[in-house]
């Protein structure tokens, strides 16, 4: 290994520096053991919704109750003191998996105490031909759960503050530079992470958690190379009011030649909008008329403008050899909610990329969450994705802390990382795949996806495949 | 390729000498490539000059090593710097272990089998420990209790003991061992605390501790202890009445002798020819019956499988190649003091040694 230099990487240092001495946690840190600085068994970099959920994992867990924890966070506590009235227009699909993980150390229930919808359904069709594809949960159970992010925020904050003897957190911190250790133990050398703060702190960890996002600190610094590509699309979000009341408990999805539009259940009579569009197209969603605006959705939703005779006819052929085939089962086509009003203010749009990191673990460091992974909205997997991470690595360190190790060794996170690479890549590949495969219109592949979509949804096993792929 | 189970073996944590000059240091240890082979030729061109150094005849011969145990013997006693009166400790092993002190904390090297043996000996050690205990806290189940690591090389099992809640006494005969596992703890506070190291050989501390542990491990040490009766006698005067002892160990089987000694050691050539001495590997049986006739109940007796290829160990019925064993102190003083009269040899071993 070329690594064997032990080597520091400078980040650029954007934003403010530390506040000052009034933190809480500073004070903690100055008076530190070992050759002037603090050793910490974990630190997790950045305090976003996956960092925090790491943190708080960690922190109510038992096998690390005597350890020390810290999270490194650049913004201020996001604790909300009252939920707003008007809904956010940043929200995330959260997978009973991930609900679970959420649940294991009482994050869950604060959500539920403040804001969520279930879904119960899922409806994802074309718009170049007849074909869908439904997802069902034939028992009561909900197939997911539509929240705002920083309703998920400021309960993982809440759990978080519960614990203060086990997790220590450092708002406003800003990381300069990152010092790893030679790739093994030469008696004389630092054993450690070493973290240097733009304050002037340094600190010590045995295991770093990069959680901080998609331009990871951690990553960078650490060289792991990272296989990323923009989209040519933006995703536009807003809060959207229905036209009227219903039990709103469905996901709708529908795939146009420009990018997929999708309408997620917030409550009885509100949804939210994720529409992945062309760049200029989505300029132009954000700027418009609200009135336009709301054609615009409600058209994208409806119209059949992209279909064609020839395309049409195909599809129900096979329909119907699939309807002499299974009687029964007829797929019942509903059409979504038509929208009557947009939240002022709750239009917003971002950029659309993919992104995977080589590596997500090195001796001493793990990657998890967007840091490891980026992908395209359409499938809401994003943040479930980082939600899995942090099951899989706490299941690992969890093990290894019971078992004397020491947190920062390869062996567990390695196993950490061939779990989750495993899981990952495929998702990141299907969806990839997905969302080239429609955003198409030329006739062979609309044909393509039209029967594979009518296929798919016709097998049940291949379909229940796909939910319990999906809900981990 | 059971070349990793014989490497294992034979670089193993052993007990041996102190004040051996130091060497291994001044070799710079090769950046972790993964591969072995590589670091063991390394390793190879270093032993003859540490050999030649110390007035020992190098180990240069094909032939295999068993034959030259009696020269050996022989020559037990030649180098000024060896205690000439230790009875457990093989002074020819302990030169290869000493070339090698520097590298115990490279997961990925030479080492790499006594590493992944702790995911099997420390839940082992664990599991068995907590079987007597009333209550414990998962955080540190092993809190407040004191466990004797002997011949604990670079302090592999130690920490994860201490990161238990243990308190750890870790000896070795070699200092470069010692210093190696001391200055690794050093970056760790609470294992800092947790744990102390001490250049020696159990002899020399049998009657200041003795029974003050709750466990004492031997773990892939006595297969390179010359007289076991002794070491298991000095292993039990330590324990507490009650105190458990937890011994991991290669068989004395045609198998390992074929794995360990003639494919690792000759054929294979990644183990330095003449680290390890078939004779002296033991059977369950025989270690067996001086646990029980030093007052030591056998509990378990278990198989351990290692996979050359993954790298990691599992537990196996079969205990014809790696075994490992717990044994329990009776709680009864009159039968161990009846043993330790019968015991030849045992009594001013230690003292002559200070």
């Amino acid at each position: 290994m070329a690594a064997c230099v032990r080597f520091t990487r400078v980040l650029a240092v954007p934003g403010t520096t530390l506040g000052g001495p009034r933190l809480p946690g500073l004070r903690r840190l100055s008076c530190s053991v070992g050759p002037g600085q603090a050793v910490y068994d974990v630190v997790v970099a950045g305090g976003g919704m996956v960092g925090t959920a790491m943190a708080c994992a960690l922190g109510h867990n038992v096998h690390f109750r005597d350890k020390k924890i810290l999270l490194l966070e650049a913004g201020s506590n996001k604790i909300l003191e009252k939920l707003p009235e008007t809904y956010s227009n940043r929200v995330s699909s959260i997978s009973p998996g991930s609900a679970t993980l959420l649940s294991s150390f009482g994050a869950w229930d604060h959500i539920c105490n403040m804001r969520y919808k279930p879904f119960r359904r899922m409806q994802v069709w074309d718009a170049c031909s007849e074909a869908l594809i439904t997802f069902d949960k034939d028992d009561l159970d909900d197939m997911g759960y539509i929240v705002e992010n920083n309703v998920i925020m400021s309960a993982l904050t809440k759990q978080l503050d519960a614990v203060p003897d086990q997790v220590e957190v450092l708002y406003r911190s800003k990381v300069i530079s990152y010092t790893w250790p030679g790739p093994f133990f030469n008696t004389d050398t630092n054993p450690w992470v070493q973290i240097t703060l733009a304050d002037g702190h340094q600190l010590q960890t045995k295991l770093l958690i990069g959680a901080d996002g998609q331009n990871s600190g951690v990553r960078h610094a650490a060289g792991i190379q990272n296989v990323c590509w923009p989209y040519d699309q933006s995703a536009v979000v807003a809060t959207l009011h229905l036209s009227e009341p219903t039990d709103n408990n469905v996901a709708w999805q529908r795939f146009l030649p420009s990018g997929p539009i999708a309408l997620l259940p917030l409550s009885d009579t509100l949804s939210s909008l994720v529409w992945s569009t062309s760049h200029e197209h989505a300029a132009e969603l954000v700027s418009m008329e609200e009135e336009n605006f709301l054609d615009a959705i409600n058209s994208a939703f409806w119209s059949d403008a992209s279909h064609t005779d020839f395309v049409d006819s195909a599809g129900s052929v096979l329909q119907y050899a699939f309807t002499l085939l299974q009687p029964t089962k007829s797929s019942a086509r509903q059409l979504p909610p038509s929208v009557a009003k947009v939240d002022p203010q709750s239009r917003a749009l971002f950029p659309l990329g993919m992104g995977h990191a080589v590596e997500y673990v090195r001796p001493r460091v793990a990657l998890i969450g967007d840091a490891a992974h980026r992908v395209h909205p359409l499938a809401g997997q994003g943040v479930n994705m980082g939600f899995g991470d942090i099951s899989s690595l706490l299941r690992h360190l969890s093990t290894a802390a019971f078992n004397g190790k020491d947190l920062g060794s390869m062996s567990h996170l390695t196993e950490y990382e061939t779990e989750r690479q495993r899981h990952n890549v495929s998702l990141i590949a299907a969806t990839d795949l997905l969302k080239r495969l429609y955003s198409t219109t030329i006739a062979p592949l609309v044909l393509l996806r039209m029967w594979g979509l009518q296929a798919t949804n016709a097998v049940s096993p291949l379909k229940e495949q796909i939910m319990a792929f999906a809900s981990k | 390729m059971w070349g990793g189970c014989g490497l294992r073996a034979a670089r193993g944590r052993a007990l041996g000498l102190a004040g051996v000059r130091r060497v291994g240091r001044k070799v710079e240890p090769p950046r972790a490539t993964g591969l072995e082979g590589k670091q063991t030729n390394r390793t190879l061109l270093v032993i003859p000059w540490l050999f030649s150094n110390n007035g020992i005849m190098c180990l240069k011969s094909n032939n295999i090593s068993f034959a030259y145990s009696n020269k050996m013997r022989s020559l037990r006693y030649v180098g000024t710097r060896f205690h000439s009166t230790s009875t457990t400790v093989d002074p020819k092993e302990m030169k290869i272990f000493q070339a090698l002190a520097f590298k115990w904390w490279d997961e990925q090297g030479i080492y790499a089998p006594l590493h992944s043996m702790n995911d099997l000996r420390v839940p082992f050690i664990r599991d068995n420990l907590l079987k007597m205990v009333a209550r414990h806290q998962l955080e540190s189940p092993l809190s407040g209790m004191k466990i004797l690591d002997v011949g604990c090389g670079g302090g592999l099992l130690c920490e994860p003991l201490g990161r238990l809640g243990a308190l750890v006494t870790g000896i070795d005969p070699l200092n470069e061992n010692i210093k190696t596992a001391q200055q690794h703890k050093s970056f760790d506070p609470i294992l800092d605390k947790r744990i102390q190291y001490k250049a020696c050989i159990l002899e020399d501390i049998v009657e200041e501790t003795a029974e003050s542990f709750d466990a004492v491990v031997a773990s892939e040490v006595v297969e390179h202890v010359n007289d076991l009766e002794t070491f298991i006698q000095c292993c039990c005067k330590v324990l507490k009445p009650g105190g458990s002892l937890f011994i991991t160990t290669i068989n004395k089987t045609q198998l390992s002798y074929a794995l360990a000694i003639i494919f690792a050691e000759q054929i294979a050539g990644i183990v330095p020819k003449g680290t390890h001495t078939w004779e002296k590997f033991v059977s369950p049986e025989q270690l067996e019956s001086f646990l029980e006739s030093n007052g030591l109940l056998v509990q378990t007796i278990i198989g351990m499988l290692y996979n050359p290829f993954s790298g990691y160990w599992r537990w196996t019925e079969n205990t014809s190649l790696n075994y490992a064993t717990h044994a329990v102190k009776s709680s009864v003083q009159a039968e161990n003091e009846e043993h330790h009269a019968k015991a030849p040899g045992v009594h001013g071993m230690g003292a002559s040694q200070k």
